[in-house]
């Protein structure tokens, strides 16, 4: 930490936290689209170096590996006010990159995943991952153009979501309907911190 | 729609630049890591002492308003873990300020608390 204590010291408690939020979700599912609806920049690509132990559909012995791997990672970013700026992590699609995530989510304040109706079952790897690690996430079900309208309870059971977990539809295109979708995860975040899931309805908004 | 990638290749470049930051900080990364990629840094102003390379000098020009580590890293066209070193000279020497982290618990999610949470639900909320 700095030692500047003479001139000009700029406490650290000036600066703003970074929060982080991911954005999973199938491949070709609207990630890029969302964080670029939202992105108050253009929306950035950084290399991260991540620890990955070799994926459990890589059955080959049994035997672990570790190794580093860099990913890219698209991102945005929302100031939310003096002290908060909320950094949205498109994290990569492909399955193959699930064993990564762990690292990624450390420090998470929780994920949207998004799902395409067409191809609901590109949803379900994240959808997997954030019930196994107990990550607060909603799902928002990105309304494609000419894709079928289902209702978020026939979505919900078709991924086989516990009932605490909210189910938006959203317009991925626009910066409306992706701030409603965050306010949802929040306000999921927290109901859950206040009583211990089994809540009343949760709403099923159209974001 | 594809990503934005940042004007010219980066493999090459980067490839390039990987080895020297690690080499001049003497495989000094366990020092950097309390920086995430969402990590706040901020130029002091200080004057810097010690033998700042010109990544450094590009660091110290990214970050004299409130930035995160990632933003830097992605302006500067390498990969995060090199700027994390050169922001952990930075700080060692005064240089730049760095906010703490959104208090997690390690390898964990974030357990926020209800401020925090108030807090970014009201921001969100002006956005509409």
């Amino acid at each position: 930490m700095a030692s500047s204590n003479d001139c000009d010291p700029l406490p650290a408690e000036v600066l703003p936290v970074g929060i982080k939020v991911l954005i999973a979700g199938g491949f070709g599912v609207g990630k890029t689209t969302f964080v670029n609806a939202l992105s108050e920049i253009e929306p950035l690509s950084t290399e991260e170096m991540l620890t990955a132990v070799s994926a459990a559909t890589d059955r080959l012995d049994g035997v672990e590996n570790k190794a580093t791997t860099t990913v890219a990672l698209d991102f945005g970013r929302i100031t939310l006010s003096p002290s908060y700026v909320l950094y949205l992590f498109g994290t990569p699609g492909q399955e193959r990159f699930l064993f990564m995530w762990d690292e990624l989510s450390e420090g998470a304040l929780g994920a949207v995943v998004l799902a395409d109706t067409r191809r609901l079952e590109h949803s379900f790897p994240a959808v997997d991952f954030f019930e196994r690690r107990g990550m607060p996430f909603v799902v928002a079900v990105n309304e494609f153009d000419g894709a079928h309208r289902y209702r978020g309870e026939e979505v919900r059971s078709a991924l086989d979501l516990s009932q605490e977990v909210p189910v938006v539809l959203c317009d991925a295109r626009v910066q409306s309907s992706g701030i409603r979708v965050l306010l949802e995860l929040i306000q999921h975040l927290l109901t859950t911190r206040s009583s211990h899931g089994t809540d009343t309805d949760q709403p099923l908004l159209r974001a | 729609m594809t990503p934005v990638l940042p004007d010219g290749p980066l493999v090459d470049e980067a490839a390039g630049r990987l080895v020297r930051p690690y080499t001049v900080s003497d495989g000094r990364t366990r020092a950097t890591s309390h920086f995430t990629l969402v990590t706040m840094v901020r130029a002091t102003g200080a004057q810097t002492h010690g033998a700042f390379g010109l990544e450094h000098a590009q660091v110290l020009a990214l970050c004299e308003r409130p930035v995160s580590v990632a933003e830097v890293a992605a302006r500067m066209q390498v990969p995060a873990a090199v700027v994390k070193v050169l922001l952990s000279d930075l700080a060692e020497g005064g240089a730049v300020v760095a906010g703490d982290a959104h208090p997690a618990s390690p390898g964990h999610y974030a357990r926020p608390d209800r401020d925090l949470l108030e807090a970014v639900r009201d921001g969100l909320l002006k956005r509409l």
